[in-house]
């Protein structure tokens, strides 16, 4: 939330409406904490009635062996279902971040 | 309406601490060890165990992390090591700026190695890049061999594992076999060294290897 008001700062917005984040399955963070913290802490004006939309993204894996690309539904077995290689690498999944804001001009 | 594009990393903060603290330590040729594991897993025990074992050979530095209290911190002292005791006041993890600021409180000078004890905790520290060369995860047999299933994400990021309590395997219903399938598939090239803190079993081994790593650290640094 200060990397968007410092953002909006700097871009003459007034008002925020919209936060689009992105959240790997694989990362440690629950979607529903991080939307009852935003609701908790967004009861300025800066921020009031914004809606904060959270895209999760799946685990997927690249296989050293075979080459294969695949989506994992566990998030235990990293092993590729294409060849049963477990040299695998995780190439989505991991992501933590914000990927806009919308918001209204001064 | 406007739409600002960031795709700015939430971590970014810490990633960029975590960053600096890795310089520091390769500048300075140091081995730094994240060592985690829930609480009771035998960390500081290990770490004793550790600390005695390296007398004389190498010098070490501890950063010990705790939310409370600095009886950790007590322990490893009474073993002629220095250490700096984090208290996170109830936050669940060490972050790379706590640990940056606890590096500059150490006379790392002469150093070869740091140990940094991790809050007890098998979910939030994997999250936390503390500038690391690896991370060591600890996991006991009385915890049972389901725990990698069920917090997969620490173990799959282990630089090393060690089981510890493996003196009490026979009182147990730790699966040894479950245990290394379960690492196969999750994390295949981590070693696994089984120990015991209390009788110092397996020890050795978990040196040989950990000295071996110091070793190349340096030699790094040297180049």
């Amino acid at each position: 939330m200060n990397m968007v008001r410092e953002s909006a700062l700097q871009s003459n917005i007034k008002k925020v409406n919209k936060l689009k984040l992105v959240i790997g399955k694989l990362s440690m963070v629950m979607p529903d904490s991080l939307e009852f913290c935003f609701q908790a802490l967004s009861q300025d004006e800066f921020f009031r009635d914004a809606v904060m939309e959270i895209e999760q993204r799946e685990i997927l894996i690249r296989c050293f062996k075979c080459k294969g690309q695949s989506a994992l539904e566990d998030a235990y077995y990293y092993v590729c279902p294409g060849c049963g290689s477990n040299e695998v690498e995780i190439i989505q999944g991991r992501e933590l971040y914000l990927d806009y804001y919308e918001g209204e001009e001064n | 309406m406007v739409q600002v594009n960031m795709e700015s990393n939430l971590l970014g903060a810490n990633e960029l601490l975590a960053r600096k603290n890795r310089n520091l330590f390769t500048d300075q040729g140091l081995l730094v060890v994240n060592l985690m594991s829930s609480p009771g897993s035998g960390k500081t025990t290990i770490l004793e165990q550790t600390i005695d074992f390296l007398y004389g050979q190498l010098k070490m530095g501890v950063i010990e992390g705790d939310l409370y209290t600095d009886q950790d911190a007590q322990r490893i002292e009474k073993k002629g090591v220095q250490v700096i005791q984090i208290n996170t006041e109830g936050a669940c993890h060490l972050d790379a700026g706590m640990v940056g600021n606890a590096f500059g409180q150490l006379s790392s000078g002469n150093m070869d190695m740091i140990f940094i004890e991790n809050v007890g905790n098998l979910v939030c520290p994997a999250e936390f890049d503390l500038g690391e060369d690896f991370r060591a995860v600890v996991i006991s047999t009385t915890e049972g061999n389901d725990k990698p299933l069920k917090y997969p994400f620490i173990f799959r990021q282990a630089g090393v594992i060690l089981l510890n309590k493996i003196d009490l395997l026979p009182y147990t219903d730790f699966s040894l076999d479950k245990f290394s399938d379960v690492l196969a598939r999750l994390n295949p090239s981590a070693p696994i060294f089984m120990v015991s803190g209390r009788t110092g079993e397996g020890i050795e081994k978990w040196i040989q290897w950990l000295m071996g790593k110091v070793n190349s650290k340096k030699n790094l640094a040297l180049r």
